[in-house]
C-alpha cells in the first residue's frame, strides 16, 4: 500500500496517472463467474471479489443442480433408491452406488459372493478410469489445450459401452445392487476388457505426451494451490486433493472394502501438492487402475454375482416359473421391498474424487429414515476461497479443473 | 488402539459432556451434551492419542416427536491411527449450537448445509446463508413435515418473458403407497386371534 501511494504521488506529479498508479481500492471489482461457463465444470456461480487481477475473495454459490436426493430418497425402498447414486457423480456412477451397497450390506449383515466382490471392484476401477480421463483433460482443455480431451473422450466411449454392455445403460447403470450386482459378465466382455487394458497404457502415454512436459500446461499448473498438510485437515480432504501433497491415504488401503486387500496395487503421492502434482497423480493413478483391473479378471472366480439370501436378492426368472415361494419374493421384494434393521451406519469408498460416504439412519421399515450423502467434492469446493486467495484471476479456472469437482454430487 | 478401547479412553476424559456412548456395528458413537461439541471437538483434534484431524461432515437427523427435533451428527476421522467416530447432539429449533468453525474452517458449509436443510440455527458461524437451495427458497426442505413436492414450482412464462414461481399444482396426487402390512412378521397381536400367544 505504501508503494502504491508513492507511485501515486509520482504520477501525480508527472501529471500522468498510470493504471498502475491508481489509488487503493479503485482497482477492485467483483466480477461472477458462471453459472454458464465452460470452466465451471457445471452449474457453478463464482463470485470473485479482484483487487485488479489478484483474487481476494470466492464466494462460491452452489446449489444450482440440487435436485432433493436425499428427501428424494426417504420416500422410496431401499432399491428404489439406488438409481439416484448413478446421478450424483454421473462421471463415475457405479462408485457411488457402491458406497450406498456397502451400507445396506453392513446394517443387514449380508456378505457378498466373491465374484461379485470382483466384479464390483473391477468397474469401481473403470469409474476411476472414466472419472480420472474426464478430469485429467478437462483441466487441460481450462488451461488452453483443446485436443486431450478428444484423446480422453475415445476411451471414454469405450469404457463406457463396457457400462452399457453390463449394465444395459451407458451411465445410469443400477448395476451394484444390495447383496451383490445385477447380472453377470459375459466372458466375451471379460475378454474385450482385458483387450482394452492391454491397449490403455498406450493411450495414456499419447495423452502424457501431449500434456506432462507442454510448456503451458506446466506454466499454468505448476507451484498453484499448494496444499499443505494443515489445509488437508481444516478443509476434510481426502482422495486426490490429499495423495497430491504426499499423504498417502487411500481408503482401498487403509480400510479396505470388498477384495482389495488381495489386490497388489501402489498408491501413487506427489510432492509439492500443487496442481500439476495432482495431475501427475490421477495419471499415476490410472496406470494402477489398469493394474487392478487386469488383477480382477485373473482372479475372478466363477460363482454366483448375488447373495442367496431370497428375502434380499430376487429370484431367478427361471426359477419364478416354477417355485411358489420364489414368484412370492419376487413379488415382495419388488412392492414393498426389503426391510432393514433399525439402526445407523457410516460407510465410505474412495470414490475417484475422494472419500463417498453415506451416512444411513433406518428405523426397521422398508425405506431410509435418513440418508446423507457425503460427497468428496463438497468441502473440496468449501476450500475454493482458502485456496484462491491471492492467486491471479485466471488461476480459478486451473485450480477449479485440478479439484475435480461435478456438481450432480456437490448439489445432490 | 480399536474403538473399544478408545471409548474406554475417552469417557473418563469427556466426564459429564458425556451423555452415552454405543459401539454398534463397528462404529463407535458418542452422544454428548450440546454445549460441549466445540471443546470435545477440540480436544479430539489436538490430543496426540486421538488425532481426529479430518471432520468428514456434519449433518441434521429430524425426529419431529422429540422435545429437542433435531441430531446433530459429526462424522469425525483420523488418518493417523485409522479410526472413525461420529459424535451427536440434540437440537433444536430455536436455540442456537456452537458453531465448530473455529477448530475445523471446512464446518462452513456443513453448518450452512444443516441451517438450509433444516433451520438448524448456529451461533457463532461466520456467515449463516442457505446454500443449496434457490435463492429467496422458504422452508426447511429435509423437515419430515415438508412436503415432498414442496411448496412452489417454476415455470417460464411467455407473455412476462420470465421464469415465474407458482404454488405447486400436482396433476395427479403423489403417491406415497403404504407396503408395510399388517402381517409383517406376524409379530403383532390381531383381534380375535385366539390363537396368538
Amino acid at each position: 500500500m505504501a508503494d502504491d501511494g508513492l507511485a501515486a504521488q509520482a504520477a501525480a506529479s508527472t501529471g500522468n496517472v498510470s493504471r498502475d498508479a491508481a489509488a487503493p481500492g479503485e482497482n477492485r471489482f467483483t466480477i461472477n463467474f458462471g453459472p454458464q461457463h465452460p470452466a465451471a465444470h457445471g452449474v457453478l456461480r463464482l463470485v470473485l471479489e479482484l483487487d485488479g487481477e489478484v483474487v481476494e475473495r470466492v464466494d462460491p454459490h452452489i446449489g444450482l443442480l440440487h435436485r432433493g436426493t436425499e428427501k428424494l430418497i426417504e420416500y422410496k425402498t431401499y432399491l428404489q433408491a439406488l438409481p439416484y447414486f448413478d446421478r450424483l457423480d454421473y462421471v463415475a456412477p457405479m462408485n457411488q452406488e457402491h458406497a450406498f451397497c456397502l451400507a445396506v450390506e453392513k446394517l443387514l449383515g449380508t456378505t457378498v459372493p466373491r465374484r461379485a466382490q470382483y466384479i464390483r471392484v473391477l468397474y469401481s476401477e473403470i469409474g476411476r478410469l472414466l472419472s480420472h480421463l474426464l478430469n485429467v483433460t478437462t483441466q487441460a482443455l481450462d488451461v488452453g489445450a483443446l485436443t486431450p480431451p478428444l484423446w480422453g473422450f475415445e476411451a471414454r466411449e469405450k469404457l463406457m459401452v463396457f457400462y452399457e454392455r453390463a449394465s444395459g445403460s451407458r451411465m445410469h447403470s443400477a448395476y451394484f445392487r444390495v447383496g451383490g450386482v445385477h447380472q453377470d459378465l459375459p466372458n466375451k466382455l471379460l475378454a474385450d476388457i482385458h483387450a482394452f487394458c492391454e491397449q490403455f497404457p498406450k493411450t495414456l502415454d499419447d495423452i502424457e505426451t501431449l500434456i506432462t512436459e507442454n510448456r503451458i500446461f506446466k506454466q499454468r499448473n505448476v507451484d498453484i494451490a499448494i496444499v499443505d498438510r494443515r489445509t488437508i485437515e481444516d478443509w476434510g480432504y481426502s482422495g486426490v486433493m490429499a495423495r497430491g501433497s504426499g499423504l498417502a491415504w487411500d481408503l482401498r488401503r487403509a480400510q479396505p472394502y470388498e477384495v482389495y486387500n488381495e489386490l497388489d496395487f501402489k498408491i501413487p503421492v506427489g510432492k509439492n501438492g500443487d496442481c500439476y502434482d495432482r495431475y501427475l497423480v490421477r495419471m499415476q493413478e490410472m496406470r494402477e487402475s489398469v493394474r487392478i483391473m487386469k488383477q480382477c479378471l485373473a482372479q475372478m472366480p466363477e460363482g454366483p454375482i448375488m447373495a442367496a439370501d431370497g428375502k434380499i436378492a430376487p429370484p431367478k426368472r427361471a426359477e419364478m416359473k416354477r417355485s411358489m415361494e420364489a414368484l412370492i419374493h419376487h413379488f415382495k421384494l419388488y412392492t414393498e421391498g426389503f426391510h432393514a434393521p433399525a439402526g445407523e451406519v457410516y460407510a465410505a469408498v474412495e470414490a475417484p474424487k475422494g472419500e463417498f460416504g453415506v451416512y444411513l439412519v433406518a428405523d426397521g421399515t422398508n425405506k431410509p429414515y435418513r440418508l446423507k450423502i457425503r460427497a468428496p467434492g463438497f468441502p473440496h469446493l468449501a476450500s475454493m476461497d482458502h485456496l484462491c486467495k491471492g492467486h491471479m484471476l485466471a488461476d480459478v479456472s486451473a485450480i477449479l479443473g485440478s479439484l475435480d469437482i461435478v456438481f450432480g454430487e456437490i448439489d445432490r | 488402539m480399536n474403538l473399544s478401547e478408545l471409548r474406554d479412553f475417552l469417557t473418563p476424559k469427556l466426564g459429564d459432556d458425556l451423555v452415552s456412548a454405543n459401539l454398534v456395528l463397528d462404529e463407535l458413537t458418542l452422544n454428548l451434551r450440546r454445549e460441549a461439541i466445540v471443546p470435545v471437538l477440540r480436544m479430539l483434534r489436538e490430543d496426540e492419542d486421538c488425532r481426529f484431524t479430518t471432520l468428514i461432515d456434519i449433518c441434521g437427523v429430524d425426529y419431529p416427536e422429540r422435545a429437542e427435533r433435531f441430531e446433530l451428527v459429526y462424522h469425525l476421522l483420523s488418518m493417523t491411527k485409522n479410526l472413525r467416530l461420529r459424535l451427536k447432539i440434540a437440537a433444536g429449533e430455536t436455540v442456537p449450537v456452537d458453531s465448530v468453525t473455529p477448530v475445523f474452517p471446512v464446518a462452513d458449509w456443513y453448518e450452512r448445509e444443516a441451517f438450509d436443510m433444516y433451520g438448524i440455527l448456529f451461533s457463532g458461524h461466520p456467515d449463516l446463508r442457505r446454500i443449496l437451495t434457490d435463492y429467496g427458497f422458504e422452508g426447511y426442505p429435509l423437515r419430515k413435515d415438508f412436503p415432498l413436492s414442496g411448496h412452489v414450482e417454476v415455470r417460464y412464462d411467455d407473455l412476462e418473458k420470465r421464469v415465474v414461481y407458482e404454488p405447486v399444482s400436482l396433476v395427479q396426487e403423489y403417491r406415497n403407497f403404504d407396503y408395510l402390512s399388517p402381517w409383517e412378521g406376524m409379530n403383532r397381536t390381531l383381534p380375535g386371534d385366539e390363537k396368538a400367544g
